[in-house]
C-alpha cells in the first residue's frame, strides 16, 4: 500500500528540449531513443556494451542540489534512468559564437580524428573532464579517456588535443556551465517526489519515489528486477535480448545515493556510484584510489555503483574483495524489516547469494583501517585499464607487538566462484613472524585454498601463480621498501 | 563552409602536396555530422536483418526449423542458401568456397546459416534466436599448431622461395639454432562494424550503400551473388568507422544479403552486425607457427635460413594465399640471407576464414626474422641490435652484391643504416642500455628491457592486376572541382592527399576541389584501397586526370591569346599567358563558352612490377619504405604486468605529401602493431568457440597504454627512388611492425632474470601471462640443477 504519487511518464531535458515519455520501455536504451526516435546520429554505437565509449554522452543529474554532468554510455543506459537529467549529446555542443566548441576545435586542430567514429565519443568524454578539470594532467586526461578506444589514431594526438584545450576557450564561458543555473531550475522542478509507472506486463517499468517507495515496490513485486547503474543489467538487454520487466529503476533515488563515517566505519548507500564513492575512499582508504583508477572506464564509473557490484554476486566483481579484507558488513531491506550481515556470508556460491526475493542491498559499511593496520589490494589484469580482473587480491593484516602476525584477512576475487577467502594462506602466517620466509611458506597453501579456473582471460596456472606472488608484494610493501614493487604510469605518485 | 574568393597575389596554393593538412573531415569528425552508412536518412520502410549463425565448428545441418523465427514479431522473411537467385559465393579468390549461407554443412562456429528479414533490428535479432537446427557434428581443427604442413588440408596453394642452397649453408655452418614460434592473430576491431544498406532500383537494379575498402569487388560479387550483369549494381561509400583490411573482402557477404534481400522484398534492406557477430562471423589477421632453423658464423653473421610459415586460413580460402606470400615476402625483414629457403603453408581450420589485416602476412614474416636475429644474438652472446646491423642490405649508392632477396628482387633503395644510425642517437640507446643494466641490478622485482626493430616493407600488389587505378575529375564552368577516384576513405586521409594533389595540379586552393563518394558509377574496376597504395595509385590516376584537364585548359588559352603554350603558366590561383594574368576561375569560364571539355578520366597502373609465383622470381615491389623504432619496457615480475616506458619512431615516407597525416598513420600503426603483439589475444575454447568476441574480453591499447614518452619523427631526407607520386611513399601499412620493438624490450626485460644466456623465446600475444610464464621457464632453466 502506497501513498506516493504517481506519474505516468519520464521528464527530462535533451539538449535543449524538455522532453515528456509516456511511451517507453524498460530496455529501450538512450542510444536507440537518440538514433532511431530522434535521429541524433552524433552519438555512435560501436560495440553496445559499455566498453568502447562511441556511445558516449553526458548526463547532467543534480547529485546533493548541485549540477554534475558525467560520461555515459548511452548504449547501456536505460530511458527508465533518466527521470530528472540533462541528457547532453554532441549536437549540443557550440563554442561561443556558434563555431565549434573549443574541445572540438582542438581535436580538430591537433588531428585528433582519423576515420572520426570514435570521435563524438571522445569529444563528449573530453568535454565532461574539461568541466572538471579545465588543464588537466595527462593522468586526468587518460584516465577520462579508458572508457574510449581508438582504433586509428594511436591517442597521440588526442592527448595534445586534450592539453590544449583551455587554449581554446575558457571553461567560465561555455554554453552549457553558463546555463547551469536555468538548468538547475528546471531539473528540480522535474522532481516532483512522484514514483513513475509506465506499462504492464512485459512493459512495466517503475521509478521508486524513494528508498521507502523502493521497499514497498520490490515487496509488492519480488520477482522485478533491480537496475541501478546498468552496466550489468544493460548487458543483459543488448547481447542476450533478455526481458528485464517489470524494471525498477534505482539510480535517481537520493536516499540511496548517501555516505558518511561515523567511528571509524564508512557506510556507503547502494545506489552511490563508483565515482561519488571514489572521493571518500580514496581519502580515507588511500589504498583503494588505485584499484577504483583501474574499474572500469570512467563512464563505467560514472553509472555503476557498489551495491550493484556486489549483489550481482561476480566473483570477478571488484569491490568485494577489499571490502571482505577490511571486514565490511551489508545492510539488507525488504519492506520494512532491515538485515545487517557480514559482506563475506552474502555470497554462498556461484549465482547466489543471501537475498531473499524482494529483498535489496540498502547499504555496505566499511571499517577504516586504523593506524597499524595493513591493508592493500591488487588488481591484474591482460590490459591495465578497463578490463575484467584475471585475479585479484586483498589483504588486510595486523602485527603484534613481537612482529608476528596478529591477524588477518585476505581475500581473492578471479580464484573461485565467489570472492573468497584465502583461509588456508591465512591459518599460515597468523602467529608467525612477518618475514619472507614466513610468506613463502604460507604461498605454497594456495593450492588449498584455490583452484582457479582457465578461461579467455587468463589460465589457472596463471592466475594461481600470480595470485601467491601478490602475497610477497603485499609482503615486500609492508617492509617500507623504497624498491618499486609494481610498473606504474605516472612517477611516483 | 563560407564561399571562398581566391587569392589572385598568393605566392602559393593553400593546400598543396608536401604542406600539412588537417583531415578533410575533421569538423564533421569532431561535431558528429559526418555520415556514416548507419547515419543516412533510411528510406521509407526500410527492413532490417539479424543472422542466425551455427552453433558449432564443424557439423553438417541435418534439420534446420526457422518456423518459430518465420512467426516472430515483426519478422517479413527468413533467408538461407535457397534464396540466393545467382550463386550462392562469395569467396574473393574464386575458389568458390565462401557460402552466402551454409548449405548443408556449417565449417565454423559463427557461420551465418540464415538472415532474418524483419520490420526492425530488434526484432530481427530477437527472431534469429529462435531457430532450432540439428547438427550431427563432426571432429574440428581449432589450432594449426599440431598440423602437418606437408599433409594436411591446405586452403590455396604454397609458396616457396629459394635462394641458394639453405640446408647446406646451415650444416656448415660453424653454429645452428632451430625453434618454432607462436604468432597470435588480432581482430580489426574497426570502430564501426560491418554495415550495408541495400536500396533496389529499377529491373535488375540495385545500389548498396557499403562501408567497404574494395567497392568493385563488392559490386562484383553482388551481382555474381544477385545473378545479373555488374553494370545493375552501383556500390558506393563516403567513408568508413575504419577498416584496416577487415573491410577488403569480409564487407561483402553482408553487401549480398542486404542486396538479395532488398531485392525479394522491393524495399530498402540494412545490414548491421552487432560487434559480437561481426567479431564471431568475420575474418581476421592469421595467427603462425613459425619453423625456423639458421645457420651463422661465431660473429652472428647469417649464412643460410629455413622458415616454414604455417598461418591459419580457416574455413576457406579468402586471401590466405597471398597472405601467406606477403609474409615469405617480408621474412627477411632488412636482412640479407645468402642462402635461404622459406615455405608458405595456408593451412585449413574449421575457424572463421582470415583476411587481410594491416600489413597482409607482412608483419608475421618480419616477426619470424626478428625471433631469428635474436636467437643469433644470444647464441653469440651480443646486443641483438649489433647482429641486425651486421646483417643488413648493403645501403643505397653502395651496393655490394648483398643486396638481393628472397625472390631474386634487388634491393637498390635501402636506407636502413642511415635510419637505425639516427634513431639510435635521438633515442640514446647506448646510454639507456647502460642505465637499464644499472636498473635492474638494483631492481628486484621490476626489471626494464628496450628493443631497436627495423622495417622495410614492400609496395604493390603482388597480384598484378591490382596495381591500377582510375580517377575522374570534373573542373565546373565556375573554375570549382569535383574530384573523384577508385580508393576509398577509412580515416587514412587519402581523400585529402589525393585532393592535395589535384589542387597542386591546377594550382587552385584546396578548397576549390571537392571530394566526393567512391562509387563504381564514376569509376570503375577498381582495386580495392589496401596494400597502402591508396594514394600511390590514385593520387596518379587523380593527377593525370587533372592534367589532361590542364593539358586542355593550356592548349585553348595559347590559341585565344596567340602565345606559345609554353607561356601558358598556371600560377596560384591564376594562369599566366603571355605578359598577362588571368584567373583560373575566368580561364574556365572561357573554355566553358569555347566548348572545351572540362572532364577527364585518369589512369595509371605501377610501372616496372612483375611476379612469376611458379618460379618465386620476380620484381614483386615498386619500392620499399623503411623505418625503425626503439622502446622500452618495466617487467614486472611477480605478475607479467608492464608499462611501455618510451618508445622513439623514425619512419620513412619520402617526401612526404601531408606530414600530419603520416604522421597519424605512424602513430596508429605503431600503437595498433603494439596491441596485436602484447593484449590483444584471439582465444577459442576447446569447441571452436571465440571467447573473445567483444571489446570487454578483447583488448585492444587504450590511451593509458600508449609509451609513456613518445617520439615520432619522418625521416626529412627521404625521397622515394622510383617517380611515385610526388616522390612520396605509402605510409598505411609500414609503421605497425614497429609494434615488435615492445615485444623484443618486454623479451630483453625477461631475459634480464636469466642474466641474458637465454633466449626468452616470448611468442606473441606477449600478454601478462605469457611475459610471467616466460620469466618462470627462463628462471627455471637458469636455476642451477640439482
Ligand atoms: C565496460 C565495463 C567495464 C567493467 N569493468 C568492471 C571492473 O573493472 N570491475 C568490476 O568489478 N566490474 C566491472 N564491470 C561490471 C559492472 O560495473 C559491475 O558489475 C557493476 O558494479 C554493476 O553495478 P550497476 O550499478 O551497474 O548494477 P546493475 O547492472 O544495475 O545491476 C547489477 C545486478 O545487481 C542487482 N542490483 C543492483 N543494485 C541492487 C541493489 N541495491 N539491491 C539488490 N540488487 C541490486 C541488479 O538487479 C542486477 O542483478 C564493468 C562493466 C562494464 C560494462
Ligand atoms: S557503443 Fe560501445 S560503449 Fe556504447
Ligand atoms: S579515429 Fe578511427 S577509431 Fe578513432
Amino acid at each position: 500500500m502506497t501513498t506516493v504519487k504517481t506519474r505516468n511518464e519520464i521528464r527530462f531535458i535533451l539538449n535543449s528540449e524538455d522532453v515528456a515519455l509516456g511511451d517507453v520501455a524498460p530496455s529501450e536504451t538512450l542510444l536507440d531513443f537518440l538514433r532511431l526516435k530522434r535521429t541524433l546520429r552524433g552519438t555512435k554505437e560501436g560495440c553496445a556494451e559499455g566498453d568502447c565509449g562511441a556511445c558516449t554522452v553526458l548526463v547532467g543529474r543534480l547529485s546533493g542540489g548541485k549540477l554534475v554532468y558525467e560520461s555515459v554510455n548511452a548504449c547501456i543506459r536505460f530511458m527508465g534512468s533518466l527521470d530528472g537529467c540533462h541528457v547532453v549529446t554532441v549536437e549540443h555542443l557550440r563554442g561561443e559564437n556558434g563555431n565549434l566548441h573549443p574541445v572540438q576545435q582542438a581535436m580538430v586542430d591537433f588531428h585528433g580524428s582519423q576515420c572520426g567514429f570514435c570521435t563524438p565519443g571522445f569529444v563528449m568524454s573530453l568535454y565532461g573532464l574539461w568541466m572538471k578539470s579545465p588543464e588537466p594532467s595527462d593522468a586526468e586526461i587518460e584516465k577520462a579517456l579508458q572508457g574510449n578506444l581508438c582504433r586509428c589514431t594511436g591517442y597521440e594526438a588526442i592527448m595534445r588535443a586534450a592539453r590544449a584545450i583551455s587554449d581554446y576557450g575558457k571553461v567560465a564561458r561555455d554554453p552549457l556551465l553558463a546555463e547551469r543555473r536555468a538548468v538547475t531550475a528546471r531539473l528540480e522542478a522535474l522532481k516532483d517526489g512522484s514514483r513513475v509507472e509506465i506499462g504492464a506486463g512485459k512493459s512495466r517499468l517503475v521509478v521508486p519515489a524513494d528508498v521507502d517507495d523502493l521497499a514497498a515496490v520490490l515487496e509488492a513485486e519480488p520477482t522485478a528486477t533491480v537496475v541501478a547503474g546498468s552496466t550489468d543489467v544493460g548487458l543483459w538487454v543488448t547481447k542476450h535480448m533478455r526481458e528485464i520487466a517489470p524494471a525498477v529503476f534505482i539510480a535517481s533515488i537520493d536516499g540511496l545515493h548517501g555516505m558518511s563515517e561515523d567511528k571509524g566505519v564508512i557506510t556507503i548507500g547502494a545506489g552511490v556510484t563508483y565515482t561519488e564513492a571514489f572521493a571518500t575512499l580514496a581519502k580515507r582508504i588511500p589504498a583503494l584510489g588505485p584499484l577504483f583508477d583501474r574499474l572500469g572506464g570512467e563512464q563505467v564509473r560514472n553509472m555503476g555503483t557498489i551495491g550493484g557490484n556486489i549483489a550481482n554476486g561476480s566473483p570477478i566483481g571488484d569491490t568485494p574483495p577489499p571490502l571482505i579484507a577490511l571486514g565490511a558488513t551489508l545492510t539488507l531491506r525488504k519492506g520494512t524489516v532491515r538485515r545487517t550481515i557480514s559482506l563475506q556470508d552474502f555470497f554462498i556460491a556461484y549465482g547466489k547469494q543471501d537475498r531473499a526475493p524482494g529483498e535489496f542491498v540498502e547499504a555496505v559499511h566499511v571499517p577504516v583501517p586504523a593506524k597499524g593496520e595493513n591493508f592493500a589490494v591488487y588488481k591484474v589484469t591482460k590490459r591495465r585499464d578497463e578490463d575484467i580482473t584475471a585475479t585479484l587480491g586483498a589483504f588486510w593484516l595486523t602485527l603484534a607487538k613481537d612482529g608476528t602476525v596478529a591477524e588477518v584477512r585476505i581475500a581473492y576475487g578471479g580464484m573461485a566462484a565467489t570472492p573468497k577467502r584465502a583461509s588456508a594462506v591465512e591459518a599460515a602466517l597468523v602467529g608467525k613472524p612477518w618475514t619472507e620466509a614466513t610468506v613463502e611458506a604460507a604461498m605454497a597453501k594456495y593450492a588449498e585454498d584455490f583452484t582457479p579456473l582457465t578461461d579467455m582471460r587468463a589460465t589457472a596456472e596463471y592466475r594461481a601463480l600470480a595470485a601467491r606472488n601478490l602475497l610477497l608484494r603485499f609482503y615486500m610493501e609492508t617492509t617500507g621498501t623504497k624498491a618499486p614493487l609494481q610498473v606504474s604510469r605516472y612517477e611516483a605518485a | 563552409m563560407t564561399e571562398h574568393t581566391p587569392n589572385l597575389k598568393a605566392a602559393k596554393i593553400t593546400g598543396g602536396v608536401a604542406t600539412d593538412q588537417r583531415h578533410d573531415s575533421a569538423h564533421k569528425h569532431v561535431a558528429g555530422t559526418a555520415v556514416y552508412i548507419d547515419d543516412m536518412p533510411e528510406p521509407a520502410g526500410t527492413l532490417h536483418v539479424g543472422l542466425g549463425l551455427s552453433n558449432v565448428a564443424h557439423g553438417t545441418l541435418k534439420n534446420v526449423d526457422l518456423s518459430e523465427v518465420r512467426s516472430a514479431p515483426g519478422v517479413v522473411d527468413v533467408l538461407t542458401y535457397a534464396d540466393v537467385p545467382g550463386e550462392n559465393d562469395v569467396s574473393p579468390s574464386g575458389m568458390h568456397d565462401d557460402p552466402v549461407f551454409a548449405q548443408g554443412k556449417v565449417q565454423f562456429h559463427g557461420q551465418p546459416i540464415f538472415a532474418v528479414v524483419a520490420e526492425t533490428r530488434e526484432q530481427a535479432r530477437r527472431a534469429a534466436r529462435l531457430a532450432k537446427i540439428e547438427y550431427e557434428e563432426l571432429p574440428a581443427i581449432i589450432s594449426i599448431w599440431d598440423l602437418d604442413t606437408e599433409k594436411d588440408k591446405q586452403v590455396a596453394s604454397p609458396l616457396t622461395l629459394t635462394r641458394g642452397d639453405a640446408a647446406a649453408a646451415i650444416a656448415a655452418a660453424p653454429r645452428r639454432v632451430k625453434g618454432r614460434m607462436k604468432l597470435g592473430g588480432q581482430d580489426h576491431f574497426y570502430l564501426e562494424g560491418q554495415i550495408s544498406l541495400a536500396v533496389p532500383g529499377e529491373d535488375d537494379e540495385v545500389t548498396v550503400y557499403c562501408s567497404t575498402q574494395g567497392p568493385s569487388e563488392t559490386q562484383h560479387l553482388v551481382a555474381h551473388v544477385l545473378g545479373v550483369p555488374s553494370h545493375a549494381v552501383t556500390v558506393e561509400v563516403r567513408r568508413m568507422g575504419g577498416g584496416f583490411g577487415g573491410k577488403e573482402t569480409q564487407a561483402n557477404q553482408c553487401a549480398a544479403i542486404a542486396a538479395i534481400a532488398a531485392k525479394k522484398h522491393k524495399r530498402a534492406v540494412k545490414v548491421r552486425l552487432d560487434r559480437d557477430e561481426d567479431m564471431t562471423a568475420t575474418g581476421k589477421r592469421h595467427d603462425f607457427a613459425i619453423d625456423y632453423e639458421v645457420g651463422f658464423d661465431d660473429e652472428g653473421n647469417i649464412l643460410g635460413v629455413d622458415y616454414i610459415f604455417a598461418l591459419n586460413a580457416g574455413f576457406s580460402a579468402d586471401l590466405s594465399g597471398p597472405v601467406g606470400d606477403r609474409a615469405l615476402f617480408h621474412c627477411d625483414n632488412t636482412y640479407f640471407y645468402p642462402n635461404v629457403h622459406a615455405k608458405s603453408a595456408p593451412l585449413y581450420t574449421n575457424t572463421v576464414s582470415n583476411t587481410a589485416f594491416r600489413g597482409f602476412g607482412g608483419p608475421q614474416g618480419m616477426v619470424g626474422a626478428e625471433r631469428v636475429i635474436d636467437e643469433v644474438a644470444f647464441a653469440v652472446g651480443k646486443d641483438s641490435l649489433e647482429i641486425r646491423k651486421l646483417n643488413f642490405y648493403d645501403p643505397m649508392g653502395a651496393p655490394g652484391d648483398r643486396n638481393l632477396t628472397p625472390y631474386h628482387q634487388k634491393v637498390e633503395d635501402c636506407i636502413i643504416q642511415r635510419i637505425v644510425a639516427e634513431l639510435e642517437e635521438s633515442a640514446d640507446y647506448a646510454r639507456r642500455r647502460r642505465e637499464i643494466a644499472a636498473f635492474n641490478n638494483n631492481s628486484r622485482f621490476i626489471k626494464r628491457g628496450m628493443a631497436l626493430t627495423p622495417v622495410k616493407f614492400g609496395i604493390s600488389f603482388t597480384k598484378t592486376e591490382s596495381n591500377q587505378a582510375g580517377a575522374l575529375v570534373h573542373v565546373y564552368a565556375d573554375g570549382s572541382v569535383h574530384m573523384n577516384h577508385g580508393g576509398t576513405e577509412m580515416g587514412q586521409g587519402l581523400h585529402l592527399k589525393v585532393a592535395q594533389v589535384v589542387a597542386e595540379e591546377f594550382q587552385i586552393d584546396l578548397d576549390r576541389v571537392k571530394i566526393t563518394a567512391t562509387t563504381t558509377a564514376k569509376v570503375p574496376n577498381t582495386a580495392p584501397t589496401a596494400a597502402s597504395s591508396g594514394a600511390d595509385l590514385n593520387g596518379m590516376a587523380a593527377q593525370d586526370a587533372a592534367r589532361q584537364i590542364r593539358k586542355r585548359l593550356a592548349a585553348f588559352a595559347a590559341e585565344k591569346y596567340q602565345v606559345p603554350t609554353d607561356q601558358v603558366v598556371f600560377l596560384p590561383n591564376r594562369v599566366r599567358v603571355g605578359n598577362q594574368e588571368i584567373s583560373f576561375n575566368d580561364l574556365v569560364k572561357q573554355a566553358y563558352l569555347n566548348r572545351i571539355q572540362l572532364s577527364a578520366a585518369g589512369f595509371y597502373k605501377t610501372p616496372k612490377i612483375h611476379w612469376d609465383r611458379a618460379k618465386g622470381r620476380g620484381h614483386a615491389f615498386y619500392y620499399f619504405a623503411y623505418g625503425a623504432a626503439c622502446s622500452e619496457v618495466s617487467v614486472d615480475t611477480l605478475t607479467g604486468e608492464y608499462v611501455v616506458e618510451r618508445a622513439d619512431i623514425l619512419h620513412d615516407t619520402g617526401r612526404s605529401l601531408n606530414r600530419a597525416i603520416d604522421i597519424g598513420q605512424v602513430e596508429g600503426g605503431f600503437i595498433q602493431g603494439m596491441g596485436w603483439l602484447t593484449t590483444e589475444e584471439l582465444w577459442w575454447d576447446g569447441k571452436g568457440r571465440l571467447r573473445t568476441h567483444a571489446p570487454s574480453t578483447y583488448k585492444i591499447p587504450l590511451a593509458s597504454d600508449r609509451p609513456k614518452i613518445f617520439n615520432v619523427a619522418l625521416t626529412d631526407w627521404s625521397e622515394a627512388y622510383e617517380p611515385t607520386i610526388h616522390r612520396s611513399k605509402a605510409v598505411g601499412e609500414p609503421p605497425l611492425p614497429h609494434g615488435m620493438s615492445v615485444l623484443h624490450a618486454l623479451s630483453d626485460a625477461v631475459a634480464s632474470v636469466a642474466d641474458h644466456k637465454i633466449c626468452p623465446r616470448l611468442d606473441a600475444p606477449a600478454t601478462p601471462e605469457r611475459v610471467l610464464m616466460a620469466i618462470e621457464r627462463l628462471r627455471a632453466e637458469a636455476a642451477p640443477k640439482k
